[in-house]
This record gives structure tokens, C-alpha cells and sequence, in this order.
């Protein structure tokens, strides 16, 4: 087997607000075509973690490399260009716009038209490069099975939809690589097992690679290829999941000792 | 904003994307438009000077309304500087045609331009603030404004206030109101059609996207900045564009024209009309031109019974734009627009609608 490139390089980041330590010298990598999952408790720094990929925080030390640029040079809305997209723990879509619209906007970055050429729609090709868009997205609206909402305005959407129509968003991007902040919080076992079909699919079909915070550490073990643990904002562990779920320090910081042997026993 | 069922009638299928993406929703809507458009076209010649010159001013305040739409309804800004943005227009429209013998005509789009400059510089605290902290720094916008047209004899001509012509299309001077509409008319047209375009292309809905969650909109690739301050210029173009056709209009244009009263008009049009509709601006706009004309004829055919009514008449005017926003912010806060797509909705669901 042929060493994977890494996709994404995650390098001593420390990240502090005021006195607060929210990351302690993390490192950690993401390979090409990869499902990467954060796990932890609450408030160990996964989100922030995310954050710093994504660019909403700064860290005060370390560095993040994708693709072989340097992460932190870049601007936040530079992102989208260079192939990152992210959903949101808590649902961030454009309330009053329809699906569709929101999902336009994740091609913000790849369409041309300006307000000049938008504004006179039927000269200039804004017409033609708008409805090349919307073809376009029409694929992903298939492939996420939200045909029936599609005109719907987003906020009124159920929780599972918005859930999707967010992802639809971040897949508009066309990126290389996504983030995604608990995807299936919330949800009930039906709507986790198609976000779990979801993933793979982006992940198998579309080569995006992934990186994912979630909780539930049955899609966790199942889908992801490879898995760090995140307490207190220090990596306590990383590596294959189902090596990681059996770290005892993993065991005591996250899953619990006594319950965890449990659950196994009545799942199995 | 509340959802209006789909206005398509039964057996109206779309089978394209571009007939997805039409300007107008149903053919009701295109053929009412284009119905009033020349209904108004046919009929201004027939209605007398006083209509004439209503219909005018609420032609230049609805596309004063359609701008400042764009940047409260549509970005989610807030400006308490559009009525200096209007006199800047109408001054700057003035000086350029007596200064430069620019020809009306395209003083007008010019003075616009310029506006659209200033008001982009004025919009830059909008790159780091908003709220109320945006509208107190847009209000210093129009007192510098204000205080800059009292000054700058050069541009404004000082407290004497600037003359503006008539423009004139090859030797033919609009001095008549009913050519001076048509005028009016054409620019509100090309207004209408310019902004319901620029909200159904890439950045309109990257406008829309700040508004309601700007966080995820940088995420998407919007740069927040650019359309923030963006959103401020193109409002200000049609401030501008405005300001100027009131300028040539009146044929005279004074510093007192343009206060904080004009901008809260403005504002008050277009929170009446409904927030981020196109067609909601005009409605609002003629709303609050015509309600305190309405009340005034109200007040007078009352006083023939309450003799003290009289004396109160400018009262009641002033009292009635403040009543309807206080009411229409409690029972409509969306707008006539909003009111009219539910009536719609009713004719529609009838009989099984309540």
C-alpha cells in the first residue's frame, strides 16, 4: 500500500482565549480521501478545532498546512476557493432564502456574474452561467433526496432537512475537503443511518475528504477510517477507531469505564 | 418572513430551469405588471397637473425606496443617511450640468455615480459594525451631509441653494410635468428590472446571505466587507439617481430639503411596503405620500362638524405616518406586500381558505 498524501496537516496549534486554554499543542494529520473523526467531551476543543481549520479563530501557535499552503495565511471567505466546506453544529442556513438559493450560495465562489451583469440579467451571460448553476446543483439536491423541499423557504424546514440542506450547501462549494460539526445530532436513528450513507458516499464517490465531530461513536466506529480524542484541549489519543475506543485513557476522559463495557455487552 | 403558499394557479407546471427562474412568479403577475405600466402610461395625460405631479414624486421616492430597500430589506444594514444621500444626488446632478454644462440626461446616471462613491465611503464603518451602532454612524452621514451642502458654495451654492433645469431630449425641454413623468417612469422601470435581477444572480442572494447568517455566508465564500460596503454603494446609486430627478423636478434645489425627516420617510416607506420587496417600495412610497393627503381630506370634510378639526389639520397629517408605522409594525410588520400575497393566497384556497 502506497503512503497516503496528507490533505490536511494540523501542527502544535495552541489556542487560547484570554486565560482560558481552549487547545494545547495539538497535532494531528487528515490524509486524501479520508473520513477523519474528532471525538470528546463537551467543551474539549473539537469545535475550536474546527474553527481554526475553518478560519473563524486564529490559533496564537502552530501551524495548519492544507494542500501545501499555509492554512492561516489565508482569509475565511478564501476558503471556499481553495476547496473547504463546512456545515455547522447549530443549523446555519439562510432562514428566509428557498433551498435552492441556499444552495446557490455555495457557488458564490465558482460563478461569475456580478451585480453589474446581474442586474442587466439577459445580456452579459448571467442568465445562461445561472442556470448552468442550476443544473448543476440539481445533482447534489438528487443525491441528498431533497427534491420535494426545494422551494421551500429553508427555515422552515424540519431539523433533519435543514441538516441536509446545509450539507447540499457545503457540497455546492465543490470542495476537496469538508468539515462537518455534528451532522447527525438530533437526529433519530433513520435519519442518522441516511447521513451516515451520505458521508460515505461524498467520501467513496465524490473523493471529498472528510472531517467529521461527532458523538455517536456507532456511526463513528463504523464510517471513519481514522479517529483522534480530543479532552480538555489536548489530544489524548489518535489513530484507528477501533484501536481508539479500546485507549483506556479514552475510556476514562470520554466513553466511561463501567457503561461502555455494558453497552458492548447488550449490543453484541 | 412568513410563508406565502406558491402563487402558481393549478396546471401552471414549470418544465425548465428558465422557466424557474422568471422575473415574474406567474403570468398573473407579468400581465397585471405590464397591464398597470401602460394603464399608468395611457392614462397620465388624462389625469390633470395635480395627479401628474403626485404620480412624479412618488415615481422618485419609490426609487429612492427601492434603494435603501436593498440595503435595509435585502442586506440587513440599517441607514439613517438616506435623505442626505438623495440631496447629494440632486445637488450633485445641479453642479454638474451649471458647472460642466453637462446635458441633464446624463447629469442624472452621473450624479448618481457620484453618490454611489460617497455612500460607499460613508458605508465603511458597515465593514465592522451594525445595528444600532450602524445607525448612529449613519447618521452621522447626513449631518456631515447636511453641514457639507450649507458650505460648499461651490457645489451647493451655499444656503442660496442651486438651480437646476429642466433636462431636454435633443432641443425638446421636459418643462411640462406629463413629460417630465414619462422621464420619472423610465428610470423607476429600469430600477424595478435592474434590482429584481440583481436578486435572482449570484449577488443578490450573496447580499441575502449576509443578512441572515453571516457567519455561514464567509464560510460560502462571500466576502463580507465587499458586500456589505457593496450593498451601501448600489443603495446610494438609486438614492442618488432619485435625488437628482427631484432636483431637475422642482428646477431648484435647497439645503432644507434633506433632513433626518426625509431619511426616516424613507425608511418608513419601505418598513410599510415590506422589507426587501421591490414592489413593496413603491407601494410604501406612495402609501406615505398620499396617507397624510388622504387624512387631510378626512380632517376637512370632519370639520364641517367639529369646527375645532381645522386648526389641527397639519397636525393630523403629521400624527397619521407615525400611527400607520406604529400599526403596521404591530399587525403587519411585513408590509403591504405581505398583505397582498395572503389575499392572494385566500382567492386562491377559496372556498376552504379563512
Amino acid at each position: 500500500m502506497t503512503t497516503p498524501t496528507k490533505m490536511l496537516d494540523v501542527e502544535n496549534v495552541s489556542l487560547r482565549f484570554g486565560g482560558v486554554k481552549a487547545l494545547t499543542d495539538i497535532s494531528f494529520h487528515v490524509n486524501e480521501n479520508e473520513i477523519f473523526s474528532l471525538i470528546g467531551p463537551n467543551g474539549a476543543g473539537k469545535t475550536s478545532m474546527l474553527n481554526c481549520i475553518s478560519g473563524r479563530y486564529r490559533p496564537q501557535e502552530g501551524s495548519i498546512t492544507y494542500d501545501g499552503q499555509d492554512l492561516l495565511k489565508r482569509s475565511i471567505n478564501d476558503r471556499a476557493a481553495i476547496g473547504i466546506g463546512r456545515t455547522f453544529q447549530n443549523l446555519a442556513l439562510f432562514g428566509h432564502m428557498s433551498v435552492i438559493d441556499n444552495i446557490l450560495v455555495g457557488q458564490h465562489h465558482l460563478l461569475k456574474n456580478n451585480f453589474l451583469t446581474g442586474m442587466f440579467y439577459w445580456v452579459g451571460g448571467a442568465q445562461k452561467e445561472e442556470e448552468a448553476a442550476r443544473a448543476d446543483i440539481e445533482d447534489i439536491i438528487d443525491f441528498l433526496e431533497i427534491q420535494h423541499v426545494r422551494n421551500e423557504p429553508a427555515g422552515s424546514l424540519s431539523y433533519g432537512l435543514r441538516k441536509r440542506v446545509e450539507l447540499a450547501r457545503a457540497i455546492a462549494i465543490k470542495p476537496k475537503m469538508i468539515l462537518l460539526d455534528e451532522p447527525m445530532a438530533g437526529m433519530n436513528l433513520e435519519e442518522k443511518e441516511d447521513m451516515a450513507r451520505y458521508i460515505i458516499e461524498l467520501n467513496e464517490q465524490y473523493g471529498i475528504t472528510v472531517v467529521m465531530i461527532e458523538h455517536d461513536m456507532g456511526v463513528v466506529v463504523d464510517i471513519s477510517h481514522r479517529v483522534a480524542v480530543l479532552d480538555f484541549g489536548q489530544k489524548i489519543a489518535e489513530g484507528l477507531p477501533e484501536d481508539v475506543i479500546e485507549d483506556e485513557q479514552v475510556k476514562v476522559a470520554y466513553l466511561g469505564v463501567d457503561d461502555f463495557d455494558l453497552d458492548e455487552e447488550e449490543a453484541v | 418572513m412568513g410563508h406565502v403558499p406558491n402563487p402558481r394557479p393549478a396546471g401552471d407546471f414549470r418544465t425548465s430551469y428558465v422557466d424557474d427562474n422568471r422575473m415574474f412568479k406567474t403570468h398573473f403577475e407579468k400581465y397585471a405588471a405590464l397591464g398597470i405600466l401602460v394603464a399608468v402610461m395611457i392614462a397620465a395625460p388624462f389625469l390633470g397637473n395635480y395627479w401628474v405631479s403626485q404620480l412624479i414624486v412618488i415615481g422618485i421616492y419609490a426609487i429612492a425606496a427601492i434603494g435603501l430597500n436593498i440595503l435595509v430589506g435585502t442586506t440587513g444594514q440599517i441607514s439613517l443617511g438616506h435623505g442626505a444621500f438623495f440631496g447629494f444626488g440632486a445637488f450633485a446632478s445641479a453642479w454638474l450640468a451649471t458647472s460642466f454644462n453637462v446635458p441633464t440626461l446624463i447629469s442624472m446616471p452621473a450624479a448618481a455615480l457620484l453618490t454611489t462613491a460617497v455612500g460607499m465611503i460613508f458605508g465603511v464603518p458597515a465593514a465592522r459594525i451594525k445595528g444600532l451602532y450602524l445607525a448612529i454612524a449613519t447618521l452621522a452621514s447626513q449631518f456631515i451631509l447636511e453641514d457639507f451642502f450649507a458650505r460648499a458654495d461651490w457645489f451647493s451654492g451655499g444656503v442660496y441653494g442651486a438651480l437646476a433645469d429642466r433636462p431636454d431630449i435633443f432641443g425638446y425641454v421636459l418643462d411640462t410635468d406629463l413629460s417630465y413623468f414619462y422621464l420619472v417612469l423610465f428610470w423607476l422601470v429600469l430600477s424595478v428590472i435592474g434590482v429584481t435581477n440583481l436578486l435572482r444572480s449570484r449577488d443578490g442572494r450573496a447580499l441575502v446571505a449576509v443578512r441572515d447568517h453571516y457567519l455561514s455566508a464567509e464560510v460560502m465564500g462571500v466576502n463580507l466587507t465587499k458586500y456589505r460596503i457593496l450593498s451601501f454603494g448600489i443603495s446610494s446609486f438609486f438614492a442618488g439617481l432619485a435625488g437628482a430627478l427631484f432636483g431637475h423636478y422642482l428646477e431648484y434645489v435647497s439645503v432644507e430639503g434633506f433632513t433626518i425627516l426625509l431619511s426616516i420617510q424613507f425608511l418608513a416607506m419601505i418598513i410599510i411596503g415590506g422589507l426587501g420587496s421591490v414592489y413593496g417600495s413603491i407601494l410604501g412610497a406612495a402609501f406615505i405620500l398620499l396617507l397624510p393627503q388622504l387624512m387631510e381630506s378626512i380632517t376637512s370634510v370632519m370639520a364641517v362638524a367639529f369646527p375645532a378639526m381645522e386648526s389641527g389639520k397639519a397636525y393630523v397629517k403629521q400624527m397619521s405616518i407615525g400611527a400607520a408605522i406604529i400599526l403596521f409594525l404591530i399587525f403587519e410588520p411585513e408590509g403591504l406586500v405581505h398583505r397582498w400575497q395572503q389575499i392572494r393566497a385566500s382567492w386562491k384556497l377559496f372556498p376552504f381558505s379563512r
